[in-house]
């Protein structure tokens, strides 16, 4: 445990901004009239074998394409043509809902025939560690496997094990990703519970619009973490941590300074906090409150805007995160320019040494929460 | 040196019991939970059979003190009274005295609802009660148990098909060992449900006659369905509490058999892996393990593989093993936890229980399973398999503490 340094050494990320290719961060994002994005898919037969893209649900082509360009970008170095194949210690991963539209198919089908001349497939892959499953199954990856499904923590929960046992000395890199897809009818569903601002919103202005609810997204993002810096390292996974419902906001306080303490730092060391901030006025009240009375000073960012709710959605922000402190600049398109109540922050003094620790703050629901702290690589 | 890691309260509920001592009575009277459908309406009534918990989702749910709260599933019922019973055998009276976790399992979630739900909803995209639908997900069961037992610092659900609480009993250990939590509740739960029920189905894979592990004219497995829950506890937790032990966890590992989403590989290449990395971390020999509680679904690939890879780690030695699952059916995301109970028992009682359904040897294999109750052997260490969908393999390695404890 000499160095116990977790570094993030690869990137892919399928979402509803033009994200996997890396090489453009949010330069051009793409704002529009909606209460529903949907991702921009990848050409899948860069990615997978034709012959099981046309099987998969959609979900597990976004989350296999997301793993192999993380993969292939941990693997990747500036000498050209030199590519190593990665096989990873152990792939873990984080879904809040899974396998939605196949698992909708089979219950659809169930229903509608009356539980006769039923077809497998479906059925296959609607458990929860598809995505996982099918990643090891087409690296040939015999390596620790596994899936968390707790709600809005799914992600770093995942997060959390593999830190655990690279600590540990169990696992030397690990494959760690959240995806979780939106279908037509969990979107009719969701509506119904309220879940969603009525009248689409121009994405850009989320935070402006006073309707209930948010807008649904979906995504699958994946993460190399490995024990070694490599020369292109975005980033390091400092520390994660998560709790259920804090009884109070001076609680969630407590929480924040208990995280950061442990991790040796102060809210002043922190040089931007990305907040899961989602337009829903009953629920952003929690991260208003929290920008104001501990925050103070700090930049803030949002990014629900270009990805949308959903239970992986910190997976976007670790992801955005990890950019930030590689390309140490933040993207105008993620900036809060003001809070209610919240003074815009200044330019931070120590500006010229750079962004040295980036903090997400993110609850799904007002139920769960979390903490992610990346930092700048040493 | 990492911190070690022990048993300190069990609770189960599945088709032969309501409890720990029920299901102890059933294991030692060799009697099957397996019956007829009862639970819900389906064109497989009485073709094909099912393990169902004797107990109706109401009797449950007036159990728990929520009667009339029409939002707890049969799922998160079943978890709440195992995971009590539990902590009550764990002798925790105060949640708050040291750091607590819960890592809870299970594959379906309120699917039983779901079911009831996306009927009405196809038929009309307006219909269809919120209720039924809003807590499918894997995660309400989960926070269910948590707040019925006051836990908070830290909660989370693992999903990895048919081996889903053995690893949740591997990530409470690891978080023990390192010192993020003092104690942990770990296991799973899930319920019978027609989703399963005719998935399983669509895969032939389901025995009319009741599942029969490890025989040569096995058929398939019988579903089954319930809940099981440990207390693992730090040893400075134990010393402290004088806390009576159980068992402690000696190994555990978890593997991919890369092979096949739902198949598992001729030669058992996961399993082989995952039982190799429980002993490498128990640090014993093959021949010190006293009983394997094998996996053994009933299914011809499953058997045949576990058998195959059992064969290769423990050679002429293999020491005596069974399914337990010809008594509590295939509980799925609950099984793993159920039989690392039923392993625990074992060890108390100083038994092995029988593979019930077992008569013929399986062509394939040099080994049988023991098919009669065995009193008064000497077991020290079991080791218990789960797999999964997804290539998932995990075993987990308990050992007793000797007659002196």
């Amino acid at each position: 445990m000499s160095d116990s340094s977790i570094y993030i050494n690869g990137l892919g990320n399928v979402s509803p901004q033009k994200t996997f290719e890396n090489n453009n961060f949010l330069g051009d994002p793409i704002s529009c009239e909606s209460n529903r994005l949907k991702c921009i898919e990848p050409v899948y037969k860069d990615f997978i074998p034709a012959e099981m893209i046309r099987r998969m649900g959609r979900i597990i082509k976004m989350g296999v394409a997301a793993s192999k360009l993380c993969l292939s970008d941990a693997g990747s170095s500036p000498e050209a043509g030199n590519m190593r194949k990665i096989i990873p210690d152990a792939i873990i991963t984080g879904t809040g809902l899974g396998c939605l539209e196949d698992t909708e198919k089979f219950l659809t089908s169930m229903i509608k025939n009356d539980e006769e001349f039923l077809t497998p497939t479906s059925f296959i892959q609607s458990t929860h560690n598809t995505v996982a499953g099918q990643i090891a199954l087409l690296l040939g990856c015999h390596g620790y496997n596994f899936t968390y499904v707790h709600r809005g923590i799914s992600f770093e929960s995942a997060l959390i094990d593999a830190i655990t046992q690279m600590k540990m000395g169990e696992l030397t890199n690990v494959l760690v990703g959240g995806s979780d897809e939106l279908t037509a009818n969990s979107f009719t569903i969701t509506s119904r519970l309220g879940f969603w601002k009525q009248k689409p919103v121009e994405t850009i202005h989320l935070l402006d619009d006073l309707q209930r609810g948010t807008i649904a997204g979906e995504g699958a993002a994946f993460f190399f973490l490995d024990n070694k810096k490599s020369n292109h390292t975005y980033a390091r996974l400092s520390a994660v941590t998560t709790f259920l419902k804090p009884a109070s906001v001076l609680k969630l306080s407590e929480r924040l300074h208990e995280f950061l303490s442990a991790a040796g730092l102060n809210v002043s060391d922190i040089g931007l906090v990305i907040l899961g901030l989602n337009g829903d006025p009953r629920t952003d009240r929690i991260y208003h409150h929290l920008a104001k009375k501990d925050l103070t000073g700090i930049p803030l960012a949002y990014f629900k805007h270009l990805c949308g709710e959903y239970h992986t959605a910190s997976a976007f922000a670790t992801w955005l995160a990890a950019m930030v402190l590689k390309k140490q600049s933040v993207p105008e398109a993620i900036k809060v320019q003001r809070l209610s109540g919240q003074e815009p922050a200044g330019v931070k003094k120590n500006q010229s040494a750079g962004l040295e620790h980036v903090l997400i703050y993110n609850h799904f629901r007002e139920n769960n929460h979390a903490f992610i702290l990346l930092s700048r690589p040493s | 040196m990492p911190k070690r890691v022990f048993i300190t309260g069990i609770g189960i509920i599945c088709a032969i019991g309501n409890n720990v001592n029920e299901t102890l009575h059933s294991l030692l009277a060799e009697q099957s939970g397996i019956g007829e459908i009862t639970l819900f309406k389906t064109v497989h009534k009485g073709v094909i059979p099912m393990a169902e918990v004797k107990l109706s989702t109401e009797s449950l749910l007036e159990e728990s003190g929520h009667g009339g709260n029409r939002s707890f599933t049969r799922t998160a019922l079943l978890g709440m009274k195992a995971a009590r019973e539990a902590m009550v055998s764990a002798g925790i009276h105060d949640v708050q005295q040291y750091k607590t976790g819960l890592v809870s399992a299970t594959t379906v979630g309120g699917m039983e609802r779901s079911e009831d739900f996306y009927a009405s909803f196809l038929a009309d995209p307006g219909k269809g009660r919120l209720i039924n639908i809003v807590n499918h997900d894997c995660g309400d069961s989960t926070e269910r148990i948590a707040v019925s037992l006051g836990i908070s610092d830290f909660v989370t659900t693992i999903s990895t098909a048919c081996s889903s609480s053995v690893n949740a009993l591997m990530l409470g250990a690891n978080l023990i060992k390192t010192g993020q939590l003092d104690r942990v509740v770990v296991g799973g739960a899930d319920s019978v449900t027609k989703f399963t029920l005719n998935g399983f189905n669509t895969l032939m894979i389901l025995d009319k006659t009741g599942c029969h592990p490890f025989d040569e004219n096995r058929a398939g497995l019988t579903l089954g369905e319930g809940a099981a829950f440990l207390v693992l506890e730090s040893e400075d937790v134990v010393l402290k509490e004088q806390k009576k032990i159980l068992a402690e966890v000696s190994g555990y590992g978890n593997a991919n058999d890369a092979f096949h989403q739902t198949a598992s590989s001729p030669d058992g290449a996961g399993a082989y892996l995952a039982m190799s990395k429980a002993l490498k971390m128990s640090g014993l020999q093959p021949g010190e393990i006293d009983y394997i509680n094998v996996h053994g679904t009933g299914t011809q690939n499953n058997d045949l593989s576990e058998g195959v890879a059992i064969e290769r780690i423990f050679g002429d030695h293999v020491p005596p093993f069974s399914s337990t699952k010809g008594f509590t059916g295939h509980t799925l995301g609950a099984a793993g936890a159920v039989e690392a109970v039923i392993s625990v028992l074992a060890i108390q009682n100083q038994v092995i229980f029988p593979n019930l359904g077992f008569t013929t040897p399986m062509k394939e294999l040099q080994i049988q399973p023991i098919n009669k109750l065995t009193n008064n052997v000497e077991i020290k260490n079991v080791l218990s398999n789960s797999f999964g969908f997804g290539g998932n393999n995990s075993t987990v390695i308990l050992a007793g503490m000797g007659s002196d404890k």
